[in-house]
């Protein structure tokens, strides 16, 4: 599915493996990689987590503060999800503006949270039509070996989770000052994306570098712990069967209250 | 003091009466915040290091020596050096862009010209060697602390240097020549001024400064900050050494068993890799 | 005239090794009359000549080695081929099957982008551009099993005193193990529970390269596993 030039050795040696039932690193195929969270580490971000699965590394930053709200929506804050690919990652990644993959990985991970309704953005407004909250989830990553928005995406929950964001108080005049307090976000729900890679005929979860470099596509599922579907993404030129969507969704709900269970918030 | 006391003082008594100076967070006017540096922490990259110091955290990437594109950027008789400095948006309150600014355009040069001296850039024309500095958390003195990630990266990368490059500012805070100023010290403080320093060679390869000092002043704080590099050097050397924790005995014949195996005998001198 | 330190000790680039006069081997250089480590590693003294084993080393193509890499473009009559050195390497037609280039269909014919290949580098061109080939018993375009990584300066010690470290492994899990000198392991066994041996012996030999005493405990672990499997 990447761009750059794939194997066929590799390729070769991932299929057979997978006709085998097993992964290169010797996971079934549903498996996940080792999974390390830890949130509120840095001090001047409202909400933080740094994400690894395996050796995919991520750092996930809440900021809150003042801005205008959309024309349309006058009285809702703003929520903004913006990925960087930075180029220590991988060594084919260059220093620029977002290359289509980061778009793409804010993009998803936003509707995730945003279609869930996540937050109550009218709870984030502060002066119609002049000041609300703006919510900002920097999607940061630092080590690329696959599954980045099933990374991001539990990065951002959980960063979310612990976010202390300040308190402002609106005047009469319609003044908006800063107070010292903090309150936490309050989050409605918690949706995370569990994404399935698709090799051949094979269906797998967690796929590492290696394994997303020869994938012909993908489809992302978001959940919300209820099993509703907040999200779809379907990527990479190849189709998929409806009967193979069922099977795609059906392994998401299995897989996602799992995942779920790491966004929790360390002290 | 109030204010009336000040006026009906001379100088000199004023200056006996001055309050004790202190620190925001309590250091001596020599003492370094914290350092703690860990390699090899970013699995895709040749070589790499994670540096806090104070309450900075700073990561710092080595792809190379690779081939340069686009070509024309390249050099035919040796390699360039190419380093990037870039802030997260949630690295600093308020949170800043990810786009990148003049000042870590300005910041990525200073950084390379610090760096360059060590490294022998002579054997790898027309490769490009990449260092990416990403700021997590920044609390002042981002551009030493990110050098001294950014050398420690370079040797995890196996690229041969001649000395490492250390790095740590010294300034001016209320009328003192201070050590390692930490952010509030860096935007209420009098000067500023980071510098970076070969140990070995004795040379300082980094050197800036803003604010208004004396000459002397300017000597003093320089010397200061060498004083911090030494320090910072230190922590440097446990880090690269920490990987390969050996406290066996070593015997004549483990050395002629590595020696075999691990040595070409080539007769290369400077022309070594 | 000087050592400043003892044999397998750790230094780091800059380190004075010794004062004076002794020939500069590997990973030194020398500047007024002193000789310095380059690279951060095990001092080495022995007889006049000061070295350092470097424990982080990139690849240094040097003509013989034997290397694995991939081709990523096909040029007339030449096949580009990353091999992880500063420079890609170039394969011609003539390296690979003696004749020269006819048409670019049998090029693709013989080697295509993506395809792994097991080279020697056979020169060095003017601007330092491997040179490779595949005309050889046990060389040309691999067509099972799969690649690992380790960082180059480690290749020696899974190689062994004569080969011994490399020779056990191969004993004992009956795979076959191609080894290039620029870090990327080829690996092809009967079963994956012998070929996912070889990579955790391989990757413990790696952590542990500096240590002593390496070739026995390889060789207990090896044992160790096949006791578990019984």
């Amino acid at each position: 599915m990447s761009n750059n030039i794939v194997s066929r050795l590799k390729r070769k040696k991932i299929e057979e493996v997978l006709e085998a039932g097993t992964r290169m690193d010797g996971r079934d195929l549903n498996d996940f990689r080792e999974i390390e969270v830890r949130t509120n580490f840095l001090e001047k971000s409202e909400g933080s987590a740094e994400v690894r699965i395996g050796k995919t590394h991520i750092v996930v930053g809440v900021k809150a503060g003042l801005g205008t709200p959309f024309d349309d929506t006058p009285d809702e804050g703003v929520l903004m999800c913006n990925a960087e690919y930075t180029p220590v990652a991988h060594q084919t990644w260059e220093p620029g503006p977002p290359p289509h993959g980061a778009i793409e990985l804010a993009r998803v991970v936003d509707r995730g949270l945003r279609s869930a309704e996540i937050l109550n953005m009218e709870d984030l407004g502060l002066v119609s039509g002049e000041k609300v909250y703006i919510v900002f989830v920097d999607l940061y990553v630092l080590n690329w070996d696959g599954n980045l928005i099933d990374a991001c995406g539990l990065g951002a929950l959980a960063a979310l989770k612990g976010a202390e964001i300040p308190v402002f108080k609106v005047s009469k005049k319609n003044e908006v000052s800063e107070t010292d307090k903090t309150q936490k976000l309050e989050l409605r729900c918690e949706p995370i994306p569990i994404t399935i890679y698709k090799i051949g005929k094979h269906f797998i979860l967690d796929a590492t570098a290696d394994e997303e470099e020869v994938a012909d596509g993908r489809l992302t599922v978001t959940l919300d712990e209820n099993n509703n579907v907040t999200t779809l993404q379907k990527a990479g030129p190849v189709g998929f069967t409806v009967d193979e969507i069922k099977k795609c969704i059906n392994i998401a709900e299995e897989k996602a209250a799992e995942i779920r269970s790491q966004a929790v918030a360390s002290e | 003091m109030s204010k009336s006391k000040t006026k009906a003082k001379t100088k000199t008594k004023r200056k006996s009466r001055k309050k004790k100076f202190e620190r925001v967070d309590g250091r001596k006017a020599d003492e370094l915040r914290p350092v703690k540096i860990e390699t090899g922490v970013i699995p895709n990259a040749d070589g790499s290091a994670y540096i806090e110091m104070g309450r900075n955290k700073i990561i710092a990437g080595v792809y190379g020596p690779r081939e340069m594109h686009p070509k024309r950027l390249s050099k035919p008789h040796r390699g360039v050096l190419r380093v990037r400095y870039h802030m997260a948006p949630f690295s600093v309150d308020p949170r800043r862009s990810p786009a990148p600014s003049r000042r870590d355009t300005e910041i990525g040069m200073v950084m390379t010209d610090a760096l360059e001296p060590a490294l022998f850039l002579e054997r790898y024309p027309r490769s490009v060697i990449d260092v990416y500095v990403e700021i997590i958390q920044a609390d002042g003195g981002t551009r030493c602390a990110s050098v001294n990630a950014a050398a420690v990266a370079l040797v995890d990368a196996g690229i041969p240097m001649k000395d490492l490059v250390a790095s740590c500012a010294a300034g001016k805070m209320e009328d003192h020549i201070v050590l390692d100023l930490g952010d509030y010290e860096d935007k209420k403080g009098q000067a500023d001024v980071p510098v970076a320093y070969m140990p070995k060679l004795e040379e300082v390869t980094l050197l800036q400064m803003d604010g208004i000092l004396t000459t002397d002043e300017t000597v003093e704080a320089v010397e200061l900050a060498i004083e911090g590099c030494k320090q910072v050097y230190e922590v440097q050397r446990e880090a690269l050494k920490k990987k390969y924790g050996m406290d066996e005995e070593d015997t004549a014949e483990d050395a002629e068993e590595s020696e075999e195996s691990g040595e070409e005998p080539a007769e290369s001198e400077e022309e070594d890799k | 005239m000087s050592a400043k330190f003892e044999t397998r000790d750790i230094v780091v680039p800059g380190d004075l090794l010794f004062e004076g006069r002794a020939r500069a081997g590997d990973n030194t250089y020398r500047n007024e009359g002193n000789i310095y480590a380059t690279r951060v590693g095990l001092a080495n003294y022995n007889k006049d000549r000061v070295s350092v084993i470097a424990l982080e080393a990139g690849f240094i193509p040097l003509v013989g080695d034997l290397v694995i890499g991939m081709v990523t473009d096909i040029e007339l009559g030449q096949w580009k081929v990353d091999i992880g050195a500063e420079n890609e390497a170039i394969l011609t037609t003539n390296d690979a099957i003696g004749k020269p280039f006819r048409s670019y269909q049998d090029m693709t014919k013989i080697l295509d982008v993506g395809d792994t290949i097991v080279a020697k580098i056979v020169d060095l061109d003017r601007r330092r551009t491997p040179i490779l080939s595949i005309m050889g018993r046990d060389l040309g375009k691999a067509r099972d099993g799969f690649l690992i990584d380790i960082t180059p300066s480690k290749i020696p010690r899974l190689i062994g005193k004569k080969g011994s470290m490399i020779n056990m492994i191969l004993k004992e899990t009956r795979c076959q193990v191609t080894i290039g000198q620029n870090g990327k392991i080829l690996i092809s066994g009967r079963n994956r529970e012998n070929e996912e041996l070889v990579v955790k012996t391989i990757k413990k030999i790696e952590a542990e390269a500096h240590t002593s005493g390496l070739t026995n405990r390889i060789q207990e672990y090896l044992k160790d596993i096949k006791e578990q499997r019984k």
